[in-house]
Order: C-alpha cells, then structure tokens, then sequence
C-alpha cells in the first residue's frame, strides 16, 4: 500500500479515523442540503392557489385511518402532467394541494388508481359499499375489504390536540377552529344538525351521515377524506399553466 | 489513537505471527442466528404478501393482515432485521479482524446492541400490524420507536469506532470506510426524515414537521439513500472483505477502491428526487436527481469491477466453491441493478416505469440478487468460522440453494418486468377514436398471472433460504455431509500454461 507521496496522498486518511470521518460527513451532506434547503427558501416552490384549507377534524380523522392503514402502499396521491393522466384521473396535482399533508401521500406505487382526486368522483354510498367489499362493486379488484370499519366507533376525544399539534407544526388553524374541533367532527356526520359554522370554517367539506350509523364511525371519517381529496381547488378559475406558475 | 500506536502499526509485520488477539465472537454468532432467522420471517412474509395480490381473499378481512399493514412488515423484516443483522454480524466481525482489536466496549455491549436491536424489530413489526405508522415507506416507525432505534444507532457507532480508532493495524481497511460511511450516513438519515411532534407523550401518534412537497423530498432523501447506505454502502463492506477471503486474492485495485467509495457516498446523495419526477416537485431538483442518478452508474460499475475481478487468477474457483458463487453472483447482480437503476432515473423512462411493478422488479433484483445473495455467502463463510468447525455440513446444499434461489429470482423479476412494463403501455393507451383504452382495473386484472409468478418466484427463494437453515443448522452441530466433493478438474490448456 505505500503510495508515493506527491502531495497529498489518500495514505493520511487512512491512517487518521477523525478525519476520515468528518470527510465521509462533507461529501454525504452536500447533496441532501443542496436539494432539501431550497425547497423551503425559493418562494414558487408552492404555488399560490385560492381555495386550499387545512382539512375538517374529521377529514382529519380520516387521513390518519388512511395512513394508518397503509393505503399509500397501493394508491398513490399524485397525478403527473400525462395526457392520459389528465384524462384519466383530472389536473395535474399542484404542490399546494398536499402542503398540510404531515407528512406527504403522494405514495410511489399504484396497485390501484390514483386518489389525488377521487373526491365527488363516486357517492358517498359507493365509497363505503366499495369499502365494505370492493369486488361487490368492482369484480377484478384486488383491494383487501374494510367491513370491519364500517361499524368501529371513530376515537376523536382528542381531535382538538391533533388540530394544535398540527398548528405548531405549520398547519394554520385558527382558534376558533381548535375550540370547535369536536363540535365540527360531529356536525359534519350530522347533515339535519346546524353545519354553518362548519361551512364557514371547512369550505367544501362534504356532510353526510356516511354509513348511516348514529355514532360517527372510522368508515365515516375515511370517507369524508376520501370525498374532499383533490376537490379545494377550484381549476376553472385558472385557465391558462401560465397562472399557476406564480 | 496517538502516534505510539502508529508505531507499533509500523512494526505489525514481525507481530502479525507471535501476538494472538481474542476476538469477541459470542454477539456475533448472535447476529448471525438472528439474521437467518429474520431473513426466513421476511422471505416468507413477502411471499405471503404477493400471494395476497393474487389472492385478495388472503387478506382474510381482518384489519391486521392487511396488505397495507403487512407490506411494512415485510420491507421492515427483510431490509432492517435480516439486512440489520447482517451488517452487525459482518461488520463487527470484519472490524476485529482488519484492526487486529477486539471490540471497543466488548462483548457486553455487542449483546446489548443484539438484545435492544432486535427488541425495536420485533416492537416496529407489532407496532404497524396494530396499526401505528407514520405513513412514510421505510420510516414507519412511530416516535417513540424512532428514539429507541437512534440509541442502540448512536451505542453502535461507538462500538464501531471504537474499535477502529483503537486499532493495530496502522491503515484503515477500505471495507471499514464503507462501514463507516453506512453507520454515520443511516444516522443523518434517520435522524433528518424522523423530525415529527407527537400528538401527546402517552400516545404514539405524531406528525412531521415538514409536509407536501417538502416532505416528499426529504422522504425519498431518505428512501433513496436506505437503499444508497444501508443495502448499498454497508453490503459493499461486505464484498470488499469476504470477496478477497474467500477467493484468497487481494482486492483487484486500491486505486479503484479509492475512487469507487468516495465518488460512490458523494454521488448517492444526491439520487433521492428521480422517485419524484413529474410530481409537483420543482424541475430543477428533479432535474439534479435525474443528473446525479446516471452519474451514479459510474462508481457503482467501477465498484462491481473491483469486486469481480479480485476474483483475477481464481476464476476456476467456481466451479468448485458454492459460497464464492453467492459471493460472486452478487456482485454482477449488484452491476445489473445500477445499470438498470440510473436507466429507470431517465425522465422519459420513468414516466413509463414509475407507479409500476417495474420499480417492484427493480428493487428486488437489488434485494434478492444482490443484498441477500452476498449475505448469504457471508454467512456461509462466517458459521463454520464462529462455530469452530472445520467447513460446513455440504457444499452441495449451498450448490442447491444457490440454484433454487436464482431460478426464484429470475421468476421473481422477469415476471416484473412483463407486468410493469405492460401495465405502464396500457395506462398510456389510446384505442382509435381517441379515447383512453383500458379502464384502469383492466390493467389490474391483467396483472394477475405475472402475480401468481412472481410469488412462485418467492416461494423458490424461502425453498432455498430453508436449505440453507438445515445447512447451517447441520454444520453448527459439526455434522459433516458424505457427499460427492467438489474436485477441481483443470482444464487442459490451463495446466499446459502453468
């Protein structure tokens, strides 16, 4: 191993354990600061589009039952400028439309179609038939059954923290919105009950009694997230890509 | 690490003889059982789990054997328990024997390593089959898990580094830089896609600081960079010790070794956006991704050579030794799977590629071809050693396992091939009035006997795993197989030559 020595030579790393060290550590974080920093410096890295909310305590609610379920190994949440894409499953997604996502769903494999816009695509009844068994309603489907959640009381008595932990986090939930999360949770499973101050606050948040059971159930939930996804913006009023770029 | 113990290191060649270390070899054994045992669970669960998108009424409508559930387990239990274990084992055992050390903080906390380590596996796999997860492919982990996980990391590193700052040797051997960069790199990378605030401390659910497209960044920072680290870097450790030893010829160039390690960790990094292309993520760093991703070909042939060729001047060796045919097989699936790595990073590719079960395909000819087939060549080497016996139970075993797990393999990715390529052309068709030709679950239903391959081709793969585990089982009782030996038949021109 004597290598001549011209200068340097790669001999005196190999005999010093610190400075192979903090060498190994330079060449691994440049490409990662590089990369990550930015995003959160370059302004047009989110475009500026009206209409995205943080999502509804039970919306919410839903999209930890989606994530806890593990519905991002299958679906993915994220739809690329394809023609085909388009067609098939409705605008490209934007970045703003998964900016309170903690953390992202884009997901890197579709088993099944993409979800960044299956909201108001299928009845809120098809949602939970579909659910409840999915070959009943698609024969060819592959999509393990959730029958079990269609009647599982949904635990929401600390809806309200997981609004404030996601306010710390970046999340902009207002006061108001954290002191009626429980209120808001229900009322949206409630559509002969008084839904205005939840409309006010969620926009577009779809009220139903979604499995038709009394109490609010994870089938309830899971489907409110499934019928909002992809429907906050409101694509009409930008015509032109030209809009969009900020 | 003053200049005294580079002294001795100056005068290593007149000791190497008379002076005898004592090597801790009680954890490892630990970690080599483990690994096997871990490698078997996770074979099995992935072929469970392939069997269920062929067979979705395998799912069996319980919430805890769910496809989305179980993934985890699988993914978890191959890469984190059977690769984890294997790098502990080989990498502990490696460092003592290139520092001429035995292990700094010794054998007491090698075990304590063993114990926690495999304590967080077992709590990681019950944790998502009970439903917690922080959504992240790779990093389900809850918080607390997490915590628990950068403790028994951090103990490691310092076991690690211990040994090699302690060590007397006066050089570095290249297999403990790759070492080095694995421990170190896993650290910024669990720690950096780990930032969550959890809901409550009692309770096990959190959310992560960043989110949408930031997230996906930092994510696939990570993800990518799993595979970059800890299956790549890691694993070529590995190779850069057991390949020589086993094969009983130097590495083929220093030279190379040198360029392939640090253009290796320095281009790696930067590989994580080529699983965003086309996403809301901005062109430029999918553009920096897509870069730096062929790039990356370079270093990872230049490394795959290196291995190979070692094998310069023993080439017959193949014939006759199993195990070096693991070893070897590795390595050129390894140069396959970062040949076809940086072509799937091409943008235009990948638009077909990505969402499919050519990523699928991709990932397991890494998996399977390359990460399990060293390991298990490493441990073939590593058990007769640990356990004291004089060789294994059968080479002929090994000859079997070999061929049964490849033809799994060969099942396993062109079955994957097939249908992700498929499933991507018919995504992407038009029929002749203009309109999108299949409805999306027309491509499903396609799927299904490239499914029923594919988990034929898993159950071939656990096949070979189990022949290996009576193997081992046989040769760590000191059993020895009457068989026909393997006898080197030289060829005619090459005895001639000599």
């Amino acid at each position: 191993m004597a290598q001549e020595k011209k200068g340097f030579s790669h001999d005196l790393i190999e005999r010093n354990t610190l400075l192979l060290i903090v060498l190994v550590l330079i060449t691994v974080s440049i490409g990662g600061l590089v990369q990550i920093v930015p995003l959160f410096t370059i302004e047009s890295t989110i475009e500026k589009v009206e209409g995205v909310r943080p999502y509804s305590p039970l919306e919410l609610a839903g999209q930890n039952i989606y994530y806890r379920e593990g519905c991002y190994n299958c679906h993915s949440q994220q739809i690329r400028p394809f023609r085909d894409e388009v067609e098939r499953y409705g605008h490209y997604s934007l970045a703003a439309e998964s900016m309170y996502d903690h953390p992202f769903q884009w997901g890197s494999k579709r088993t099944g179609p993409d979800l960044a816009r299956v909201g108001g695509k299928y009845s809120n009844d098809w949602q939970v038939a579909h659910l409840v068994n999915p070959r009943a309603v698609v024969p060819e489907s592959i999509m393990p059954t959730y029958g079990w959640m269609k009647d599982r009381p949904l635990s929401y008595g600390d809806i309200a923290d997981h609004l404030k932990t996601l306010r710390v986090v970046g999340v902009p939930y207002t006061d108001e919105q954290i002191a009626n999360a429980k209120a808001d949770l229900e009322a949206q499973k409630n559509p002969d009950g008084d839904t205005a101050g939840l409309a006010k606050r969620y926009p577009k948040a779809v009220v139903a009694n979604f499995t038709g059971n009394k109490t609010v159930t994870e089938m309830d939930a899971l489907v409110a997230y499934l019928q909002v996804l992809g429907t906050m913006v409101d694509f009409t009023k930008y015509q032109s890509p030209k809009q969009l770029q900020q | 690490m003053t200049s005294a113990t580079l002294t001795s290191g100056a005068t290593l060649g007149s000791q190497r003889v008379s002076e005898e270390v004592r090597y801790n070899e009680d954890a490892i054994r630990l970690f080599v059982i483990a690994a096997v045992f871990w490698g078997v669970v996770g074979f099995l669960a992935g072929t469970f789990i392939a069997l269920q998108l062929a067979f979705p009424a395998l799912n069996l409508g319980l919430e805890w054997t769910s496809f989305g559930r179980l993934r985890p387990v699988h993914t978890s239990a191959v890469i984190f328990a059977f690769g984890g274990n294997v790098l502990f084992a080989t990498s502990l055992y490696t460092v003592q024997r290139t520092c001429r050390q035995f292990l700094f903080g010794g054998e007491g906390l090698a075990k304590f390593i063993f114990w926690n380590y495999n304590v967080f596996i077992v709590l990681a796999a019950l944790s998502y089959v009970l439903g917690y997860t922080q959504g992240k492919e790779y990093a389900e982990p809850e918080w607390i898990l997490d915590l628990y996980l950068t403790v028994i990391w951090v103990l490691y590193a310092v076991q690690f580094i211990g040994t090699v700052m302690t060590r007397r040797e006066s050089h570095i051997y290249v297999a403990n830089w790759f070492f080095m960069a694995f421990i170190l790199t896993v650290a910024i990378l669990h720690i950096g896609n780990n930032v969550n605030l959890p809901v409550s401390l009692t309770g096990m659910k959190s959310y992560s600081f960043v989110a949408g497209v930031q997230s996906a960044m930092v994510q696939w920072w990570y993800g990518h960079n799993a595979v970059g680290f800890f299956l790549t870097a890691g694993f070529l450790g590995i190779m850069y010790y057991f390949v020589p030893k086993r094969a009983e010829r130097p590495v083929y160039s220093y030279r190379l070794s040198i360029v392939h390690f640090w253009t290796l960790i320095f281009l790696y990094i930067w590989a994580g956006p080529h699983h965003l292309h086309y996403t809301s993520l901005p062109d430029w760093a999918q553009t920096l991704g897509m870069t730096f991703s062929v790039m990356l070909w370079m270093p990872s042939w230049g490394g795959m050579i290196n291995g190979i060729m070692t094998l310069s001047g023993a080439w017959d060796k193949l014939r006759t030794d199993p195990v070096l045919r693991f070893l070897v097989t590795s390595v050129a699936f390894y140069g396959m799977s970062t040949f076809e790595g940086p072509l799937m990073s091409v943008k235009p590719v990948n638009a077909l590629s990505h969402y499919t079960d050519w990523t699928v395909g991709h990932v397991h000819s890494g998996a399977l071809g390359w990460v399990a087939f060293i390991s298990f060549g490493a441990i073939y080497f590593l058990v007769p050693v640990l356990w004291k016996r004089s060789q294994l139970y059968s080479l002929r075993l090994v000859s079997y396992h070999f061929w049964t797990a490849t033809i799994g393999i060969v099942l396993y990715i062109t079955a994957m091939w097939v249908s992700g390529i498929m499933q991507g052309l018919m995504w992407r068709a038009y029929d002749n009035l203009g309109f999108l030709q299949y409805s999306f679950v027309e491509t499903v239903a396609a799927m299904h006997p490239f499914y029923v391959i594919r988990a034929m081709g898993g159950v071939l793969f656990v096949a070979g795993a189990l022949i290996m585990v009576y193997n081992l089982w046989r040769t760590a009782r000191g059993d020895v197989r009457i068989e026909k030996p393997y006898v080197t038949t030289p060829h005619k021109a090459a005895v001639g030559a000599a």
